[in-house]
Protein backbone atom coordinates (compact mmCIF):
# COMPACT_ATOMS: atom_id res chain seq x y z
CA UNK A 1 0.00 0.00 0.00
CA UNK A 2 1.52 3.33 -0.97
CA UNK A 3 0.41 6.43 1.33
CA UNK A 4 2.10 9.43 2.24
CA UNK A 5 2.82 9.94 6.05
CA UNK A 6 1.32 13.53 6.77
CA UNK A 7 1.85 13.39 10.22
CA UNK A 8 2.68 12.00 13.19
CA UNK A 9 0.28 12.81 15.99
CA UNK A 10 1.64 10.22 19.03
CA UNK A 11 4.75 9.44 19.74
CA UNK A 12 5.46 6.41 22.08
CA UNK A 13 5.47 8.48 25.14
CA UNK A 14 2.53 10.46 24.57
CA UNK A 15 0.68 6.81 23.78
CA UNK A 16 1.78 5.47 27.05
CA UNK A 17 0.61 8.52 28.91
CA UNK A 18 -2.54 8.23 26.97
CA UNK A 19 -3.26 5.02 28.18
CA UNK A 20 -2.00 5.64 31.92
CA UNK A 21 -4.28 8.40 32.05
CA UNK A 22 -7.19 6.14 30.41
CA UNK A 23 -6.68 3.32 32.85
CA UNK A 24 -7.27 5.79 35.54
CA UNK A 25 -10.23 6.88 34.31
CA UNK A 26 -11.22 3.14 34.46
CA UNK A 27 -10.37 2.61 37.53
CA UNK A 28 -11.88 5.94 38.92
CA UNK A 29 -15.23 4.85 36.78
CA UNK A 30 -15.44 1.35 37.90
CA UNK A 31 -15.71 1.30 41.97
CA UNK A 32 -16.16 -2.82 41.70
CA UNK A 33 -12.95 -3.15 39.50
CA UNK A 34 -13.10 -7.43 40.04
CA UNK A 35 -16.25 -6.91 38.21
CA UNK A 36 -14.42 -5.73 35.16
CA UNK A 37 -13.48 -7.90 32.08
CA UNK A 38 -11.39 -6.00 28.97
CA UNK A 39 -12.16 -7.26 25.24
CA UNK A 40 -9.54 -6.35 22.50
CA UNK A 41 -10.98 -6.07 18.91
CA UNK A 42 -8.59 -7.80 16.80
CA UNK A 43 -6.28 -6.65 15.91
CA UNK A 44 -4.85 -3.97 17.25
CA UNK A 45 -7.41 -4.05 20.61
CA UNK A 46 -5.78 -7.10 21.79
CA UNK A 47 -2.46 -5.41 22.35
CA UNK A 48 -4.05 -2.43 24.06
CA UNK A 49 -6.54 -4.48 25.78
CA UNK A 50 -3.43 -6.23 27.68
CA UNK A 51 -1.54 -2.78 28.52
CA UNK A 52 -4.42 -1.85 30.37
CA UNK A 53 -5.18 -5.30 32.15
CA UNK A 54 -0.95 -5.17 32.89
CA UNK A 55 -1.58 -1.44 34.29
CA UNK A 56 -4.14 -1.98 36.49
CA UNK A 57 -2.67 -5.36 37.82
CA UNK A 58 0.10 -2.89 38.83
CA UNK A 59 -2.06 -0.10 40.35
CA UNK A 60 -4.21 -2.14 41.76
CA UNK A 61 -3.33 -5.56 42.20
CA UNK A 62 -6.45 -6.57 41.04
CA UNK A 63 -5.99 -9.42 37.68
CA UNK A 64 -8.12 -8.47 34.60
CA UNK A 65 -8.94 -10.67 32.06
CA UNK A 66 -8.46 -10.07 28.41
CA UNK A 67 -10.46 -11.86 25.30
CA UNK A 68 -10.15 -11.23 21.66
CA UNK A 69 -13.02 -10.86 19.86
CA UNK A 70 -13.09 -11.43 15.88
CA UNK A 71 -16.06 -9.17 14.26
CA UNK A 72 -15.62 -10.40 10.72
CA UNK A 73 -18.71 -12.52 10.63
CA UNK A 74 -20.89 -9.32 11.86
CA UNK A 75 -20.10 -6.60 10.05
CA UNK A 76 -22.60 -5.21 7.45
CA UNK A 77 -20.53 -4.63 4.96
CA UNK A 78 -19.81 -7.66 3.74
CA UNK A 79 -21.61 -8.38 0.55
CA UNK A 80 -19.81 -5.36 -0.54
CA UNK A 81 -16.12 -6.66 0.12
CA UNK A 82 -14.30 -7.95 -2.96
CA UNK A 83 -12.75 -10.98 -1.33
CA UNK A 84 -14.21 -12.69 1.95
CA UNK A 85 -12.16 -11.43 4.83
CA UNK A 86 -10.15 -13.96 6.97
CA UNK A 87 -12.40 -15.45 9.70
CA UNK A 88 -10.26 -15.50 13.11
CA UNK A 89 -11.11 -16.87 16.30
CA UNK A 90 -12.90 -15.10 19.00
CA UNK A 91 -11.13 -16.41 21.84
CA UNK A 92 -12.96 -15.38 25.19
CA UNK A 93 -11.92 -17.89 27.60
CA UNK A 94 -14.53 -16.08 30.18
CA UNK A 95 -18.37 -15.39 30.85
CA UNK A 96 -19.48 -11.68 30.22
CA UNK A 97 -22.58 -12.49 31.82
CA UNK A 98 -23.49 -9.80 33.87
CA UNK A 99 -20.15 -8.91 33.49
CA UNK A 100 -18.85 -4.51 33.08
CA UNK A 101 -17.24 -5.14 29.66
CA UNK A 102 -14.43 -2.68 28.21
CA UNK A 103 -14.29 -3.18 25.01
CA UNK A 104 -10.82 -1.44 23.33
CA UNK A 105 -10.03 -1.07 20.22
CA UNK A 106 -7.07 1.32 18.22
CA UNK A 107 -9.33 4.20 16.42
CA UNK A 108 -13.04 5.14 16.54
CA UNK A 109 -14.29 6.20 13.24
CA UNK A 110 -17.75 5.08 11.68
CA UNK A 111 -18.92 3.33 14.94
CA UNK A 112 -19.49 0.14 12.34
CA UNK A 113 -17.10 -1.77 14.06
CA UNK A 114 -18.42 -1.20 17.78
CA UNK A 115 -21.73 -1.92 16.77
CA UNK A 116 -20.16 -5.41 15.62
CA UNK A 117 -18.79 -5.90 18.12
CA UNK A 118 -21.22 -5.36 20.52
CA UNK A 119 -23.70 -7.65 18.55
CA UNK A 120 -20.94 -9.89 18.56
CA UNK A 121 -20.57 -9.83 22.56
CA UNK A 122 -24.62 -9.75 23.22
CA UNK A 123 -24.44 -12.85 21.63
CA UNK A 124 -22.05 -14.45 23.97
CA UNK A 125 -23.65 -13.29 27.17
CA UNK A 126 -25.59 -10.43 28.59
CA UNK A 127 -23.20 -8.18 29.83
CA UNK A 128 -24.51 -5.74 32.76
CA UNK A 129 -22.32 -2.99 30.88
CA UNK A 130 -20.60 -2.44 27.81
CA UNK A 131 -17.86 0.72 28.29
CA UNK A 132 -15.81 1.45 25.18
CA UNK A 133 -12.10 2.98 25.30
CA UNK A 134 -10.32 3.82 21.78
CA UNK A 135 -7.20 5.44 21.60
CA UNK A 136 -7.91 7.53 18.94
CA UNK A 137 -11.45 9.17 18.13
CA UNK A 138 -10.91 10.79 14.84
CA UNK A 139 -14.97 11.50 14.10
CA UNK A 140 -16.89 11.15 11.17
CA UNK A 141 -19.29 8.97 13.07
CA UNK A 142 -22.31 7.09 10.99
CA UNK A 143 -23.95 5.04 14.08
CA UNK A 144 -24.52 6.93 17.30
CA UNK A 145 -21.76 5.62 19.04
CA UNK A 146 -19.28 7.41 21.23
CA UNK A 147 -16.45 6.48 23.22
CA UNK A 148 -15.77 6.28 27.24
CA UNK A 149 -12.43 6.76 27.26
CA UNK A 150 -10.54 8.69 24.59
CA UNK A 151 -6.72 8.65 24.62
CA UNK A 152 -7.19 11.74 21.46
CA UNK A 153 -9.49 13.22 19.72
CA UNK A 154 -8.23 13.80 16.06
CA UNK A 155 -10.08 15.93 13.71
CA UNK A 156 -8.99 14.61 10.26
CA UNK A 157 -10.50 14.50 6.66
CA UNK A 158 -13.09 11.62 5.53
CA UNK A 159 -9.85 10.39 2.35
CA UNK A 160 -7.05 10.25 5.22
CA UNK A 161 -6.17 7.22 7.11
CA UNK A 162 -5.66 6.90 10.62
CA UNK A 163 -2.67 4.21 11.03
CA UNK A 164 -1.69 2.88 14.66
CA UNK A 165 1.15 1.27 15.89
CA UNK A 166 1.76 -1.27 18.43
CA UNK A 167 5.36 -2.06 19.24
CA UNK A 168 4.04 -5.77 19.84
CA UNK A 169 3.35 -6.31 16.48
CA UNK A 170 4.50 -3.67 14.45
CA UNK A 171 7.80 -1.88 14.55
CA UNK A 172 7.00 0.55 17.39
CA UNK A 173 4.37 2.78 19.16
CA UNK A 174 2.84 5.46 16.86
CA UNK A 175 0.02 7.11 15.52
CA UNK A 176 0.36 8.40 12.06
CA UNK A 177 -2.10 10.63 9.86
CA UNK A 178 -1.27 9.03 6.32
CA UNK A 179 -2.93 9.90 2.93
CA UNK A 180 -3.19 7.31 -0.25
CA UNK A 181 -0.71 7.93 -2.64
CA UNK A 182 -2.17 9.86 -5.90
CA UNK A 183 -4.75 12.15 -3.66
CA UNK A 184 -4.45 15.69 -3.31
CA UNK B 1 -5.06 -16.25 1.52
CA UNK B 2 -8.34 -15.76 -0.05
CA UNK B 3 -10.28 -18.60 -1.70
CA UNK B 4 -11.08 -17.80 -5.29
CA UNK B 5 -13.45 -20.70 -6.25
CA UNK B 6 -17.22 -20.22 -7.34
CA UNK B 7 -18.44 -23.86 -6.85
CA UNK B 8 -16.91 -26.97 -4.70
CA UNK B 9 -16.64 -29.80 -6.98
CA UNK B 10 -14.17 -31.93 -5.88
CA UNK B 11 -10.62 -32.07 -3.57
CA UNK B 12 -8.79 -32.37 -7.07
CA UNK B 13 -9.67 -28.50 -8.52
CA UNK B 14 -7.98 -27.37 -5.02
CA UNK B 15 -4.86 -25.99 -4.42
CA UNK B 16 -3.06 -26.67 -0.30
CA UNK B 17 -3.30 -23.17 0.28
CA UNK B 18 -7.23 -23.67 -0.91
CA UNK B 19 -7.00 -26.63 1.81
CA UNK B 20 -5.42 -24.79 4.82
CA UNK B 21 -7.66 -22.14 3.94
CA UNK B 22 -11.00 -23.67 4.78
CA UNK B 23 -9.19 -25.73 7.18
CA UNK B 24 -8.60 -22.40 9.01
CA UNK B 25 -11.55 -21.09 8.61
CA UNK B 26 -13.32 -23.91 9.60
CA UNK B 27 -11.15 -23.91 12.75
CA UNK B 28 -12.42 -20.47 13.78
CA UNK B 29 -16.40 -21.88 13.69
CA UNK B 30 -15.79 -24.70 15.90
CA UNK B 31 -16.35 -22.79 18.99
CA UNK B 32 -19.55 -21.43 17.34
CA UNK B 33 -21.37 -24.58 17.79
CA UNK B 34 -20.71 -24.86 21.94
CA UNK B 35 -21.35 -21.60 23.11
CA UNK B 36 -25.09 -20.44 23.79
CA UNK B 37 -26.18 -18.91 20.98
CA UNK B 38 -25.20 -20.49 18.19
CA UNK B 39 -25.20 -18.54 15.41
CA UNK B 40 -23.99 -15.07 13.15
CA UNK B 41 -25.54 -13.03 10.81
CA UNK B 42 -22.94 -13.37 8.13
CA UNK B 43 -25.03 -15.27 5.59
CA UNK B 44 -28.36 -13.59 6.55
CA UNK B 45 -30.83 -13.56 3.14
CA UNK B 46 -28.88 -16.37 1.46
CA UNK B 47 -31.03 -18.91 0.07
CA UNK B 48 -29.39 -22.46 -0.02
CA UNK B 49 -31.11 -25.58 -1.21
CA UNK B 50 -29.91 -29.06 -0.19
CA UNK B 51 -30.79 -31.35 -3.34
CA UNK B 52 -30.48 -35.36 -2.19
CA UNK B 53 -31.07 -37.31 -4.56
CA UNK B 54 -29.66 -40.35 -2.39
CA UNK B 55 -30.50 -40.65 1.31
CA UNK B 56 -27.90 -39.04 3.67
CA UNK B 57 -28.55 -37.74 7.49
CA UNK B 58 -24.86 -37.15 8.58
CA UNK B 59 -24.29 -34.57 5.25
CA UNK B 60 -27.97 -33.31 5.38
CA UNK B 61 -28.43 -32.16 8.71
CA UNK B 62 -25.07 -31.26 9.06
CA UNK B 63 -25.09 -28.91 6.05
CA UNK B 64 -28.34 -28.09 7.35
CA UNK B 65 -27.33 -27.16 10.57
CA UNK B 66 -24.16 -25.18 8.91
CA UNK B 67 -26.78 -22.51 6.80
CA UNK B 68 -28.47 -22.11 9.93
CA UNK B 69 -25.89 -21.22 11.94
CA UNK B 70 -24.44 -18.74 9.68
CA UNK B 71 -28.04 -17.26 9.51
CA UNK B 72 -28.60 -18.35 5.79
CA UNK B 73 -31.89 -20.29 4.88
CA UNK B 74 -32.29 -23.67 3.82
CA UNK B 75 -34.40 -25.85 2.23
CA UNK B 76 -33.77 -29.45 1.80
CA UNK B 77 -35.38 -31.74 -1.22
CA UNK B 78 -34.86 -35.08 -1.99
CA UNK B 79 -36.16 -37.50 -4.07
CA UNK B 80 -39.23 -39.27 -2.87
CA UNK B 81 -40.24 -35.23 -1.88
CA UNK B 82 -39.46 -33.88 -5.36
CA UNK B 83 -40.70 -34.11 -8.88
CA UNK B 84 -37.83 -36.41 -10.04
CA UNK B 85 -40.64 -39.54 -9.26
CA UNK B 86 -43.25 -37.95 -11.29
CA UNK B 87 -40.29 -38.11 -14.11
CA UNK B 88 -39.34 -34.85 -14.27
CA UNK B 89 -35.56 -34.91 -15.75
CA UNK B 90 -32.60 -33.73 -13.65
CA UNK B 91 -31.52 -31.18 -15.62
CA UNK B 92 -35.30 -29.36 -15.24
CA UNK B 93 -35.33 -29.94 -11.48
CA UNK B 94 -32.06 -28.26 -11.12
CA UNK B 95 -33.27 -25.79 -13.49
CA UNK B 96 -36.75 -25.27 -11.63
CA UNK B 97 -34.94 -24.78 -8.05
CA UNK B 98 -32.77 -22.37 -9.61
CA UNK B 99 -35.54 -19.95 -11.12
CA UNK B 100 -36.03 -19.29 -7.71
CA UNK B 101 -32.79 -17.99 -7.36
CA UNK B 102 -30.94 -19.62 -4.34
CA UNK B 103 -27.58 -18.31 -3.66
CA UNK B 104 -26.60 -21.80 -3.80
CA UNK B 105 -27.70 -25.37 -4.54
CA UNK B 106 -25.90 -28.51 -2.41
CA UNK B 107 -26.35 -31.57 -4.53
CA UNK B 108 -25.68 -35.58 -4.18
CA UNK B 109 -26.59 -38.05 -6.80
CA UNK B 110 -25.59 -41.50 -7.33
CA UNK B 111 -24.07 -40.83 -10.79
CA UNK B 112 -20.90 -38.81 -11.17
CA UNK B 113 -20.59 -35.78 -12.30
CA UNK B 114 -24.16 -34.22 -12.21
CA UNK B 115 -22.81 -30.90 -9.64
CA UNK B 116 -20.38 -30.71 -12.44
CA UNK B 117 -23.32 -30.54 -15.07
CA UNK B 118 -25.71 -28.28 -13.04
CA UNK B 119 -22.69 -25.80 -13.23
CA UNK B 120 -22.91 -25.94 -16.89
CA UNK B 121 -26.46 -24.02 -16.61
CA UNK B 122 -26.57 -22.66 -12.87
CA UNK B 123 -25.71 -19.11 -11.74
CA UNK B 124 -25.32 -20.09 -7.95
CA UNK B 125 -22.88 -21.17 -6.41
CA UNK B 126 -22.88 -25.94 -6.90
CA UNK B 127 -21.47 -27.57 -3.78
CA UNK B 128 -20.61 -31.38 -4.28
CA UNK B 129 -22.43 -33.69 -1.88
CA UNK B 130 -21.60 -36.41 -2.81
CA UNK B 131 -21.94 -37.78 -6.68
CA UNK B 132 -21.52 -41.71 -7.24
CA UNK B 133 -17.96 -42.45 -7.29
CA UNK B 134 -16.27 -39.65 -7.92
CA UNK B 135 -16.22 -37.24 -5.16
CA UNK B 136 -17.42 -35.67 -1.54
CA UNK B 137 -14.74 -33.06 -0.92
CA UNK B 138 -16.62 -31.81 2.46
CA UNK B 139 -16.35 -34.93 4.15
CA UNK B 140 -12.44 -35.53 2.90
CA UNK B 141 -11.88 -31.49 4.41
CA UNK B 142 -13.65 -32.33 8.00
CA UNK B 143 -11.47 -36.08 7.51
CA UNK B 144 -8.64 -33.07 7.33
CA UNK B 145 -9.59 -31.03 10.17
CA UNK B 146 -10.12 -33.26 12.25
CA UNK B 147 -6.74 -34.70 11.10
CA UNK B 148 -4.74 -31.45 11.80
CA UNK B 149 -6.36 -31.24 15.34
CA UNK B 150 -4.77 -34.65 16.35
CA UNK B 151 -1.74 -34.80 14.44
CA UNK B 152 -1.07 -31.12 14.17
CA UNK B 153 0.69 -31.32 10.43
CA UNK B 154 -0.20 -33.72 7.54
CA UNK B 155 3.86 -34.02 6.25
CA UNK B 156 4.79 -37.68 6.47
CA UNK B 157 1.71 -39.33 8.39
CA UNK B 158 0.77 -42.91 7.35
CA UNK B 159 -2.82 -42.97 6.44
CA UNK B 160 -4.25 -46.13 6.18
CA UNK B 161 -7.52 -46.44 4.06
CA UNK B 162 -9.66 -49.59 4.24
CA UNK B 163 -11.84 -51.27 2.42
CA UNK B 164 -13.99 -50.75 -0.24
CA UNK B 165 -11.85 -48.00 -2.14
CA UNK B 166 -13.68 -49.07 -5.88
CA UNK B 167 -16.91 -47.70 -4.63
CA UNK B 168 -15.98 -44.74 -2.45
CA UNK B 169 -16.32 -41.06 -3.28
CA UNK B 170 -14.52 -40.15 0.21
CA UNK B 171 -11.46 -42.31 -0.64
CA UNK B 172 -10.84 -40.47 -3.75
CA UNK B 173 -11.41 -37.01 -2.22
CA UNK B 174 -9.39 -37.90 0.93
CA UNK B 175 -6.69 -39.72 -1.26
CA UNK B 176 -6.65 -36.16 -2.98
CA UNK B 177 -6.39 -34.25 -0.25
CA UNK B 178 -3.67 -36.11 2.07
CA UNK B 179 -1.45 -36.71 -1.59
CA UNK B 180 -2.02 -32.53 -2.19
CA UNK B 181 -0.83 -32.33 1.84
CA UNK B 182 2.18 -34.29 2.11
CA UNK B 183 0.78 -37.32 3.64
CA UNK B 184 1.89 -40.73 2.86
CA UNK B 185 -1.62 -42.83 1.77
CA UNK B 186 -2.17 -46.34 1.96
CA UNK B 187 -4.90 -48.39 0.37
CA UNK B 188 -5.67 -51.37 1.72
CA UNK B 189 -8.73 -53.99 0.68
CA UNK B 190 -9.31 -56.98 -1.20
CA UNK B 191 -8.15 -56.94 -4.40
CA UNK B 192 -11.63 -56.73 -5.82
CA UNK B 193 -12.42 -53.93 -4.25
CA UNK B 194 -8.96 -52.34 -4.94
CA UNK B 195 -7.65 -51.73 -8.48
CA UNK B 196 -4.13 -51.27 -8.97
CA UNK B 197 -5.03 -48.68 -11.44
CA UNK B 198 -5.23 -46.83 -8.09
CA UNK B 199 -1.57 -46.42 -7.64
CA UNK B 200 -1.55 -43.56 -10.42
CA UNK B 201 -2.87 -41.57 -7.95
CA UNK B 202 0.25 -41.40 -5.98
CA UNK B 203 -0.58 -44.22 -3.37
CA UNK B 204 0.90 -47.64 -2.03
CA UNK B 205 -1.42 -50.32 -2.56
CA UNK B 206 -1.30 -53.29 0.28
CA UNK B 207 -4.02 -56.17 0.37
CA UNK B 208 -2.84 -56.99 3.76
CA UNK B 209 -3.85 -55.19 6.10
CA UNK B 210 -1.93 -57.08 9.07
CA UNK B 211 1.25 -55.97 7.48
CA UNK B 212 0.06 -52.49 6.57
CA UNK B 213 -1.08 -51.58 9.52
CA UNK B 214 2.27 -51.66 11.00
CA UNK B 215 3.58 -47.87 12.42
CA UNK B 216 0.38 -46.58 11.06
CA UNK B 217 -0.57 -42.83 12.28
CA UNK B 218 -4.50 -42.53 11.14
CA UNK B 219 -6.80 -45.62 10.35
CA UNK B 220 -9.63 -44.68 8.10
CA UNK B 221 -12.32 -47.22 7.58
CA UNK B 222 -14.54 -47.56 4.85
CA UNK B 223 -18.12 -48.71 5.08
CA UNK B 224 -18.72 -51.93 2.89
CA UNK B 225 -21.29 -50.50 0.65
CA UNK B 226 -23.98 -53.25 0.63
CA UNK B 227 -26.20 -51.10 -1.56
CA UNK B 228 -23.97 -50.92 -4.50
CA UNK B 229 -22.68 -54.47 -4.32
CA UNK B 230 -24.77 -56.29 -6.77
CA UNK B 231 -21.96 -58.66 -7.71
CA UNK B 232 -20.05 -60.32 -4.99
CA UNK B 233 -16.99 -58.44 -4.21
CA UNK B 234 -15.89 -60.74 -1.77
CA UNK B 235 -16.90 -64.27 -0.31
CA UNK B 236 -18.49 -63.76 2.28
CA UNK B 237 -19.24 -61.02 5.20
CA UNK B 238 -17.42 -63.22 7.80
CA UNK B 239 -14.51 -63.90 5.62
CA UNK B 240 -14.28 -59.81 4.79
CA UNK B 241 -14.07 -59.09 8.78
CA UNK B 242 -11.39 -61.57 9.27
CA UNK B 243 -9.19 -60.03 6.66
CA UNK B 244 -10.22 -56.58 6.44
CA UNK B 245 -12.10 -55.68 9.98
CA UNK B 246 -10.14 -53.50 12.68
CA UNK B 247 -10.19 -55.02 15.61
CA UNK B 248 -8.50 -54.58 18.93
CA UNK B 249 -5.50 -57.12 18.48
CA UNK B 250 -4.91 -55.72 14.91
CA UNK B 251 -4.82 -52.30 15.96
CA UNK B 252 -2.26 -52.98 18.13
CA UNK B 253 0.39 -52.94 15.43
CA UNK B 254 -0.07 -49.28 14.88
CA UNK B 255 1.09 -46.57 16.62
CA UNK B 256 0.28 -46.04 19.97
CA UNK B 257 -1.46 -42.54 19.26
CA UNK B 258 -3.23 -43.70 16.35
CA UNK B 259 -6.02 -42.77 15.52
CA UNK B 260 -9.81 -44.35 14.02
CA UNK B 261 -11.35 -42.77 11.41
CA UNK B 262 -14.85 -43.77 9.95
CA UNK B 263 -16.89 -41.70 7.52
CA UNK B 264 -20.17 -43.37 9.06
CA UNK B 265 -22.45 -44.86 8.58
CA UNK B 266 -20.66 -47.71 10.53
CA UNK B 267 -21.57 -51.73 10.56
CA UNK B 268 -20.61 -53.12 13.55
CA UNK B 269 -19.01 -56.07 13.82
CA UNK B 270 -18.17 -56.05 9.75
CA UNK B 271 -15.07 -53.90 8.84
CA UNK B 272 -15.00 -52.25 12.55
CA UNK B 273 -15.56 -54.02 15.54
CA UNK B 274 -17.86 -52.50 18.17
CA UNK B 275 -15.01 -52.19 20.69
CA UNK B 276 -12.62 -50.06 18.08
CA UNK B 277 -15.30 -47.58 16.79
CA UNK B 278 -15.97 -46.90 20.91
CA UNK B 279 -12.79 -46.80 22.11
CA UNK B 280 -10.84 -43.90 23.29
CA UNK B 281 -8.60 -44.32 19.79
CA UNK B 282 -12.00 -43.57 17.79
CA UNK B 283 -12.49 -39.71 16.25
CA UNK B 284 -15.74 -41.07 14.51
CA UNK B 285 -18.05 -38.81 16.93
CA UNK B 286 -15.20 -35.88 16.32
CA UNK B 287 -15.70 -35.91 12.62
CA UNK B 288 -19.32 -35.38 13.02
CA UNK B 289 -18.70 -32.85 14.95
CA UNK B 290 -16.07 -31.15 12.30
CA UNK B 291 -18.37 -31.60 9.76
CA UNK B 292 -20.76 -29.11 11.21
CA UNK B 293 -17.58 -26.63 11.37
CA UNK B 294 -16.49 -27.59 7.86
CA UNK B 295 -19.51 -27.02 6.10
CA UNK B 296 -19.64 -23.91 7.51
CA UNK B 297 -16.27 -22.24 6.37
CA UNK B 298 -17.15 -23.69 3.00
CA UNK B 299 -20.66 -21.77 2.94
CA UNK B 300 -18.47 -18.98 3.92
CA UNK B 301 -15.95 -18.91 1.54
CA UNK B 302 -17.89 -19.61 -1.06
CA UNK B 303 -20.67 -17.10 -0.50
CA UNK B 304 -19.57 -14.78 1.35
CA UNK B 305 -18.31 -11.17 -0.41
CA UNK B 306 -19.21 -10.07 -3.79
CA UNK B 307 -19.80 -11.95 -6.45
CA UNK B 308 -16.37 -12.34 -7.99
CA UNK B 309 -14.60 -13.91 -11.06
CA UNK B 310 -13.76 -17.14 -10.21
CA UNK B 311 -11.91 -20.01 -11.10
CA UNK B 312 -14.24 -23.13 -11.10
Amino acid sequence: MKEKIKAKVMDSRKMKRAVHRMTTEIIERNRNLKNVVIVGIRTRGIYLGKRISNLIKELEKIDIPVGILDITLYRDDFSELEAQNMVKKTEINFSVEKKDVLLVDDVLFTGRTIRAAMDSLIDLGRPKTIQLLVLIDRGHRELPIRADYVGKFLPTSKRELVQVKLKEIDSNDEALITEPAGMK
Amino acid sequence: MAFKHKHLLGIQTLGPSDITTVLDTAESFCNISTREIKKVPILRGKIIINLFFEPSTRTLSSFELAAKRLSADIISLNKQSSSVIKGESLKDTIKNLEAMNPDSLIIRHSAAGVPYFATTFCQSHIINAGDGAHEHPTQALLDALTIRQKKKSFKNLKVLIVGDILHSRVARSNIFLLKKMGARVVLVGPPSLLPAEFKKFGVEIDYDFDRAIKKADVIMMLRIQLERQKKNYFPSIREYRNLYGLTEKRFRRAKKNAIIMHPGPINRGVEISADMADSAKSVILKQVENGIATRMAVLYLLLGGKEREAIN
